[in-house]
């Protein structure tokens, strides 16, 4: 993980997934993102922590366009996403575009947000085949698979409103993966599930981070990001504070923010 | 009895009229109303603002005089004036309000999905429009049901009002026989006969109603 100095490079060394450069970005006269920059390579498992309000859901969901940004660039595996434009504003590359390059991340949310009037299968096979074009003949037998990886295959023909919070998330997680993303954006995909279903969801994303997907995941969960991330941001006031590998952060963190948050946490 | 079995002829007639307006004005007001509240909800502020106005003007004046002037008026307004037969001039008017009303349930309706299925749609890549066909106009469809069935058992019964046209209509008839025959008979036969088309279509729309439920058991 490199921030270049000037946080003004474009970074384009090879396996470079998402390269954040300097991101700005308020709601109204909260300035939520105050020139963040973060770089994620292939296979990286990165977790992002901080208090609540820190901006880290909000920087995760800049990068997938749910969020436009006010300044800063961004690009997603070599391609711009959003450039520095007249003026200092960032200057985004067409709607079209846009969607394109945003489909090599897939996006997992806090609250699930299943489509409800479609059965678990469905949920799954429903954008390969209307945004990818896919058959149904050859979307169902992958849906099936993922299903069977993430352990739900049982439920394929339920409704989401008949599983229980975990399930809920293994499926969007399913359903993330069948558009076949290259990076997954986890936006703390545990805190709206009890605490005892959290280990269900916890292990697919092991799971998934053992098979190398480049992760990127805003969480509360410090288990998860001390073992299974290989790379730990901290996040406060819009800041990036401190980053590093897990043992450093948690281990001996630098700043008295980081501290003071962590021994609240742990 | 023979005297009410007598009136079935000709009540059935009227409600011939009846429900050929009542489904012709369904059948155009429906999607008129869900393309002005997709238009009414776009980011494009002359297009909502036109549908407002559009909105306020059919539902702030009685249908009776909408009819009225589409039957009477605009033959002459310039431009657009075309002169229509008593019926299309009515099946226009019915057409024209009635999708103003259905325009705010299914605004309402579009509203209360809620913005997270408008997010994971986006992050799976799917454009508004298919977003809106596959993932809100689906859900929508559920959450307007008991508003539509409210509305189309109100224009069962509006269609009444088709008599200043001297259209024949079920109620029309039925006074044309009391002034004739000196009975209010015919008057109850006539409630009957809405009654009875009422209870078809709560029956039908309880049925819609429980088939979308499925999901949310």
């Amino acid at each position: 993980m490199m921030i270049s100095p000037n946080g003004a490079t474009s970074d384009r060394t090879p396996g470079t997934m998402i390269s954040a450069r300097d991101i700005f970005k308020s709601f109204g006269s909260l300035h939520v993102l105050r020139g963040v920059s973060l770089t994620l390579r292939k296979g990286d498992v990165t977790a992002v922590i901080g208090p609540s309000g820190s901006g880290k859901s909000t920087l995760l969901r800049c990068l997938n366009h749910l969020e436009v940004i006010d300044r800063g660039t961004i690009e997603i595996e070599g391609e711009s996403l959003a450039a520095a434009g007249a003026g200092g504003a960032s200057k985004y590359v067409p709607e079209a575009e846009v969607r394109r390059i945003c489909r090599k991340m897939g996006m997992v949310f806090q609250s699930f947000n299943l489509f409800p009037h479609m059965t678990v299968l469905q949920n799954i096979i429903e954008a390969p085949m209307t945004v990818k074009g896919l058959s149904r003949d050859a979307a169902v037998p992958k849906a099936e698979e993922l299903l069977r990886k993430v352990g739900l295959l049982a439920k394929r023909d339920n409704y989401p409103a008949r599983l229980s919070g975990g399930q809920k998330q293994r499926v969007a997680i399913a359903r993330a993966l069948a558009m076949e993303p290259d990076i997954m954006l986890f936006d703390e995909p545990t805190s709206a599930l009890d605490p005892e279903l959290t280990g269900e969801v916890l292990r697919t994303m092991r799971q998934l981070a053992d098979e190398h997907m480049t992760m990127l995941v805003v969480t509360h969960e410090m288990g998860f990001a001390r073992e299974v991330a290989n790379h730990v941001v901290f996040m406060d006031e819009g800041r990036i504070l401190e980053e590093g590998a897990p043992a450093e952060v948690f281990g001996a963190p630098a700043h008295a923010r980081t501290r003071e948050f962590l021994a609240h946490m742990l | 009895m023979d005297y009410v079995l007598s009136l079935l002829g000709p009540l059935a007639q009227g409600a011939k009229v009846t429900l050929t307006l009542f489904v012709i004005t369904l059948a155009l007001s429906v999607p008129l109303g869900l393309a002005l509240a997709l238009a009414r909800i776009s980011s494009w502020p002359l297009l909502s603002g036109a549908v407002n106005g559009y909105i306020w003007l059919m539902r702030g004046t009685p249908l009776m005089l909408q009819m009225l002037f589409i039957y009477f008026a605009l033959p002459f307004v310039p431009v657009i004036g075309v002169r229509l037969p008593d019926f299309p001039a009515a099946v226009v008017a019915f057409a024209l309000n009635y999708a103003a009303y259905f325009a705010e349930i299914f605004r309402a309706g579009i509203k209360s999905v809620d913005r997270g299925q408008y997010e994971a749609s986006k992050a799976l890549g799917m454009t508004y429009f298919q977003t809106m066909r596959r993932v809100v106009l689906p859900q929508m469809v559920s959450r307007v049901l008991p508003p539509v069935s409210n509305e189309t058992i109100t224009l069962i019964k509006d269609t009444s009002l088709i008599y200043v046209l001297a259209l024949n209509d079920i109620l029309r008839t039925a006074r044309g026989i009391v002034q004739r025959d000196f009975t209010t008979t015919p008057f109850l036969v006539a409630a009957l006969f809405y009654l009875v088309m009422t209870l078809i279509l709560t029956w039908f729309f309880q049925n819609l109603e429980k088939r979308y439920a499925k999901h949310d058991d």
